[in-house]
């Protein structure tokens, strides 16, 4: 079984990090294999941002993404450029406190930023919100996998912070 | 005992070399390879090596032959543009058979061209970029996997060889994360020892190599970019001498050919023949488990130069052999020096893969 | 020990024209090295391309012959590999202030612990003479057939300004105080500089107006103004004769440095 996740959001969301901690539970901890890969522009901040990643039970070898079946979006240029042209059977979760769009593909609503806001009084972990709510959607990687995945990839310190945020994420996944 | 890892290209690279007893990097920042250089400046200190940021890559590649000669496993990292800026000490270690490791994360070029986006355009730069004649090792990895391994083995040839040897990687690989298998332990192969009082520079061996007079060892030995003798002294002027240098230089590295090359061959009895390497490899495979027809060949090659002819060989039924490249056909023309048959380029410029769609199209095209 | 001990005899004879200064400073250096009391093996010398760059190639050690101007990058990587090493650096104008200029500065700003030794013929000795960075304003080479029209460098405010640890300037009529000019540079941790202004007969001093050897070793002890004179000038807001140039130490502090010996 071959997932092909997008993830695009705006420069210093984090939208590389979750790509990467959503790989990394996959290889580390559900025993998969996974390719992570993403596009740089020469801004380290703003742009719209774009990582993907594979994740199969046998080994990648193409290793980019052709059509993603799974989408993270996180603002509006990041749906325009990379999210609007997602293909019916998708799924795309969107950070609907940011994205005003909608896509033609089924499509669940997460508040990340402001719930994250809200909740733990910092929009910074919206991503790892969504990272939880992605898991709660699509079972992509297992919860444990990625609450290890997650405790690998946070700066010491804030790991109790993230670990709330995916809880939060993962009760947003579960709802909707 | 074995762990995984989920590493970056750049970074399983960067390992592959702690792995195999670097102890000196000397490097400049450039996208995309410079993860390998932050890699370095973190770990290496920690394990008593060196790193030091030169003030441009032709400095760069000055310290790591200086390095060399003390006897340190040296290594740089770089890309296009400073691989242009290394061609002229690039010339220097093969004159003076100094080892040393090379990383190339190619990116688009001309000039400063795509700085993130991925190519393979100096696949020929590397073998023939600097003055003279010269041979060199090129390795091209096609997985995280792979850039560990190979820049161990580089590291290993280097010093067996006594020549710089390339990792010629790309955007694709360098930068892309994926599962990594890390061994325990690592073959190291060394320099050859050198004998006491002999001239540093007398070849006794039927491999041409002579023995490594590392510096401090009271050898005094003369190390010169000119046209020398066996003593290492300038001998610039003296015909016969300049060509036997020359020929052993580049005779010890493509006589060693075969015992080198590193390639899988896969379905030889095809006709229809994939050669590849470094990324555009990764389609190739995706293209084979596809298909799965046994009239699909495959040679991948992980040592492009000193180039595996023989190889090629192994397809005795090839009707065609198509050779994508992230470049406008370069090894393609090595290929076509070598068989009989039709050579398909199929290039791709721009900074991306092949598509598999595209190796496919290429693939079922009327001749 | 003596200096001689350090020679390469078997590389003799060398490839310098009669009269051509050079040897007077691998002498003075030589000398200043003999009475370091460094083992052979310990002592490597590097350099580039150029006349001042065959000198390594005279002296009994390990030694370095590299591409034009980049003896100082090389040396950074024996002395960063290996800091117990003493590494000595031999180069020229050409080799050092041109096309090596970078290198040059980037290691005054690191401060790494080398002695570079600059014979500065002011031309382009090797390839037959043309002007080099130092080339002094209206002199003749063959690329400045009507007289240099370019202000020259000023390599030891250069290396000042860049951060190295010891500087001075000399000429190589000045063999006692080069000699011991050298020999402080060994001994000062960071980075030493030692220009040497150097006659050289067949590519500079035939085509402006030293016919004969002495007649440029001449101009250059009477157009030597010793530094302490230049300063007593500047004290009393006296001018300092335009045509002459600054010799002795001009430069010694104990900024922190790279690469020293642990």
């Amino acid at each position: 079984m071959r997932n092909e996740v997008r993830f695009s959001g705006f420069g210093g969301q984090g939208i590389i990090l979750s790509a990467v901690i959503l790989g990394r539970a996959a290889v580390m901890y559900d025993n998969k294999f996974a390719v992570q890969t993403q596009v740089y522009g020469p801004e380290a901040r703003g742009g719209a941002s774009m990582s993907q990643v594979v994740i199969d039970d046998e080994q990648i070898l193409y290793p980019k993404v052709s059509v993603p079946d799974i989408y993270v979006i996180m603002s509006q240029e990041g749906f325009e450029k990379y999210g609007a042209s997602a293909q019916e059977s998708a799924i795309m979760l969107i950070d609907s406190t940011l994205v005003h769009s909608r896509p033609k593909c089924r499509c669940i609503e997460i508040p990340a930023t402001r719930e994250a806001k809200l909740n733990l009084k910092k929009d910074i972990v919206a991503n790892i919100v969504m990272l939880g709510a992605l898991v709660a959607a699509t079972h992509v990687v297992s919860e444990e996998s990625l609450k290890k995945a997650i405790l690998d990839s946070v700066p010491k310190g804030t790991e109790e912070l993230n670990l709330k945020a995916m809880q939060l994420g993962l009760q947003l996944g579960k709802q909707s | 005992m074995t762990r995984v890892e989920f590493w970056q290209g750049n970074t399983a690279c960067a390992e592959g070399a702690l792995a195999a007893g670097c102890t000196f990097f000397g490097g400049y920042p450039i996208t995309p390879s410079t993860e390998v250089a932050e890699h370095m400046a973190a770990k290496l200190p920690k394990k008593g090596g060196v790193f030091i940021q030169m003030e441009d890559e032709i400095a760069s590649m000055a310290s790591i032959i200086g390095a060399s000669w003390t006897g340190a496993r040296a290594m740089t990292a770089t890309s296009g543009p400073g691989f242009s800026l290394m061609m002229e000490n690039i010339g220097f270690a093969v004159m003076t058979e100094t080892p040393c490791v090379v990383v190339n994360v190619q990116r688009g070029g001309p000039s400063t061209g795509q700085p993130t986006m991925s190519a393979q355009g100096d696949m020929m730069q590397v073998r023939f970029g600097s003055h003279g004649d010269i041979a060199i090792i090129a390795l091209c990895p096609a997985t995280v996997q792979e850039m560990y391994e190979l820049t161990i083995k580089a590291f290993n040839l280097a010093d067996k060889y006594r020549v710089p040897v390339f990792l010629m990687t790309d955007e694709t690989i360098g930068h892309m994360r994926e599962k990594i298998i890390v061994p325990d332990t690592v073959e190291r192969v060394g320099r050859k020892p050198f004998s006491a009082g002999s001239p540093p520079f007398r070849v006794t061996d039927k491999d041409l190599i002579p023995g490594f007079p590392t510096f401090g060892t009271g050898q005094h030995v003369h190390v010169t970019g000119l046209t020398h003798d066996e003593r290492g002294y300038p001998a610039a002027t003296h015909p016969a001498l300049h060509e036997a240098l020359v020929r052993r230089l580049v005779d010890k590295i493509e006589n060693a050919r075969y015992e080198m090359a590193d390639y899988d061959v896969i379905n030889p009895d095809a006709e229809q023949v994939f050669v590849a390497y470094g990324a555009p490899v990764r389609t190739v495979m995706q293209v084979m488990h596809d298909k799965k027809d046994k009239n699909i060949g495959f040679l991948r090659i992980r040592t492009v130069w000193p180039f595996p002819e023989k190889a090629l060989f192994a397809f005795k039924n090839a009707k065609r052999f198509l050779v994508p490249e992230m470049n406008l056909g370069q090894i393609a023309r090595e290929i076509e020096r070598h068989v009989c048959v039709p050579v398909r380029t199929i290039p791709k410029l721009g900074g991306e893969l092949h598509t598999p769609k595209e190796l496919v199209a290429a693939l079922e095209e009327k001749p | 020990m003596s200096y001689d001990d350090w020679f390469r005899k078997d590389r003799l004879p060398h490839i310098f024209c009669a009269g051509c200064g050079n040897g007077t400073i691998i002498n003075c250096t030589l000398a200043a090295v003999d009475q370091m009391n460094w083992k052979k093996e310990d002592t490597i010398f590097v350099s580039g391309i150029g006349c001042s760059s065959r000198a390594p190639g005279y002296i009994l050690t390990d030694s370095l012959h590299t591409t034009h101007g980049r003896a100082i990058a090389f040396a950074t990587g024996v002395k960063m590999a290996k800091p117990d090493f003493n590494v000595v650096v031999f180069t020229g104008d050409g080799d050092m202030a041109a096309i090596g200029g970078n290198h040059f500065i980037h290691a005054c700003r690191r401060n790494i612990d080398l002695t570079v030794v600059c014979m500065n013929n002011q031309i382009y000795g090797m390839t037959g003479g043309q002007g080099s960075p130092t080339t002094p304003r209206g002199c003749l080479s063959s690329t400045t057939p009507a007289g240099c029209n370019e202000a020259p460098f000023d390599l030891c405010d250069l290396a000042i300004a860049a951060g190295a640890n010891y500087v001075s300037r000399w000429t190589s009529y000045h063999v006692k105080e080069l000699e011991k000019a050298v020999k402080v540079g060994l001994e000062t941790p960071g980075f030493s500089f030692i220009e040497v202004l150097v006659q050289c007969p067949t590519a500079f001093g035939r085509r402006n107006k030293f016919r004969q050897v002495m007649d440029h070793v001449e101009y250059l002890r009477s157009h030597s103004l010793l530094k302490a004179k230049r300063d007593r000038l500047l004290e009393k807001n006296q001018p300092v004769p335009e045509d002459m140039f600054v010799v002795g130490e001009l430069m010694k502090r104990n900024r922190p440095a790279l690469g020293v010996k642990p």
